[in-house]
């Protein structure tokens, strides 16, 4: 019997080295195996450089489906941060846009009297789809806030007592004063609502999102 | 790690007794969840109660991968044609109909193709696949290729089938009587199906005193 000149393995159980042999066989059991580079053939028996393309693009053999070409690399990374580039890009020429579009127009509130000390009356600004409280936090000072909650738009409750909006869903707060996040998920503060007091009664002039 | 390269499969069709313990015994492993990767055919059963067990033959020149439209059938680098990639595989059984062996099978509850990939778990360490270990008659063999010299001095191994004009390789090889061999060193399937039997007759000489079940010394 030959040999062919390797190792040869010894298939009782019981050999030294192989106790132990009901799980797996420790990995230095055989000599090291070179992965075969290019197993296929193809079905024309022809060589490789005379196979088409796709042959090449689509291989069946698992080392050169998984092989990525230093080229292909490249590739990608340029083009994954040439993408996120112009993604800031494109946000940088938001930002420029929006400081440059216009405040929306001025729209009465309310009349000073209409809003007791630590009340709040609710109402909609810039348009019919964005709620606003205003509150009257002391005689002299009133603040307004958008009542969307900045975590996922739940409307915020005004609790002058404790100094803070409530949001019940997630049980964020926002301070009263100032509309920025005291507890819970929300992480920006609420959007502010520009005031302006002419003669006795409120104005709202302006919309300030803040981050 | 891959199948040690000096590690083969054997096939013996005319040692199986037909007694079904490779399909149990591949039924019962947890990697194919419970369904048995080897088939076991009758040849003519209207005539015979010959049968043969049926295993992929991991074909150098895999088909069920030529065919796959989603690039799902790979190879490893040590010639095992594996199962379909569960990411990948989209259950068309394309493959089921271009394998020339009637390998693999698709599971249309668990939408994915399932088929022998020569128990990778265990040969890639050096241990016989399932079916070979459980035998009884070593139909089904697993060893290098002097063990299989020794034990089937009249048989030769052969890897390459003719179907029409497709010719395919494979790793797993197909044990035929040697003086079959020296006539023809490869499977004509399509000729040993067509009705008139010209090809089709294979003659056994028995072995005079042997024993079949004699260990190989090592």
């Amino acid at each position: 019997m030959t040999d062919h000149g390797r190792e040869r393995l010894d298939v009782r159980i019981d050999s030294p080295g192989r106790e132990g042999l009901a799980g797996t066989t420790p990995a230095n059991m055989y000599r090291p195996l070179q992965e075969a580079e290019q197993v296929t053939i193809a079905p024309d028996w022809r060589p490789m450089e005379d196979q088409p393309a796709w042959r090449n693009d689509f291989p069946i053999d698992w080392p050169q489906d998984h092989y990525v070409e230093r080229r292909d690399f490249m590739k990608f990374m340029v083009l994954t941060s040439a993408a996120f580039t112009m993604g800031q890009l494109w946000i940088g020429v938001q930002n420029w846009y929006r400081k440059r579009t216009a405040q929306p127009p001025v729209q009465r509130i309310a009349s000073v009297d209409e809003v007791a000390v630590g009340g709040s009356i609710g109402f909609t600004y810039p348009n019919e789809f964005e709620p606003c409280l205003l509150v009257r936090l002391t005689t002299s000072e009133f603040v307004a806030f958008g009542q969307k909650c900045t975590h996922l738009s739940c409307a915020v409750i005004p609790r002058p007592t404790e100094g803070s909006f409530h949001c019940p869903c997630h049980e964020g707060r926002f301070d009263l004063r100032t509309g920025v996040p005291t507890a819970g998920p929300p992480r920006r503060p609420l959007t502010r609502i520009v005031l302006e007091l002419r003669g006795q009664d409120i104005f709202a002039v302006g919309v300030e999102e803040r981050t | 790690m891959p199948k040690p390269d000096y590690l083969h499969f054997f096939i013996d069709p005319n040692r199986c007794i037909g007694c079904q313990a490779c399909v149990q015994a591949c039924t019962e492993c947890d990697t194919h969840r419970g369904e048995s990767m080897i088939h076991l055919e009758f040849i003519d059963r209207a005539h015979s109660v010959q049968t043969v067990p049926v295993v992929c033959m991991h074909c150098e020149q895999p088909t069920c991968a030529e065919v796959c439209p989603a690039d799902a059938i790979k190879r490893t680098g040590d010639g095992v044609v594996q199962s379909a990639r569960k990411p990948r595989c989209i259950a068309c059984g394309n493959c089921v109909i271009a394998c020339p062996f009637g390998v693999p099978e698709v599971y249309e509850d668990r939408q994915i193709m399932m088929k022998c990939d020569m128990c990778y778990d265990r040969t890639s360490v050096g241990k016989k696949p399932m079916c070979a270990t459980v035998c009884p008659s070593q139909a089904l063999f697993f060893g290098t290729r002097e063990e299989v010299e020794q034990l089937r001095p009249m048989s030769t191994p052969v890897n390459r089938f003719q179907f029409g004009r497709q010719t395919i390789s494979t790793r797993v090889f197909m044990m035929l009587p040697s003086d079959t061999v020296t006539q023809r060193p490869y499977v004509d399937v399509t000729a040993a199906m067509s009705e008139q039997p010209r090809e089709r007759a294979i003659t056994l000489t028995p072995v005079e005193n042997a024993d079949p079940f004699a260990e190989v010394e090592l």
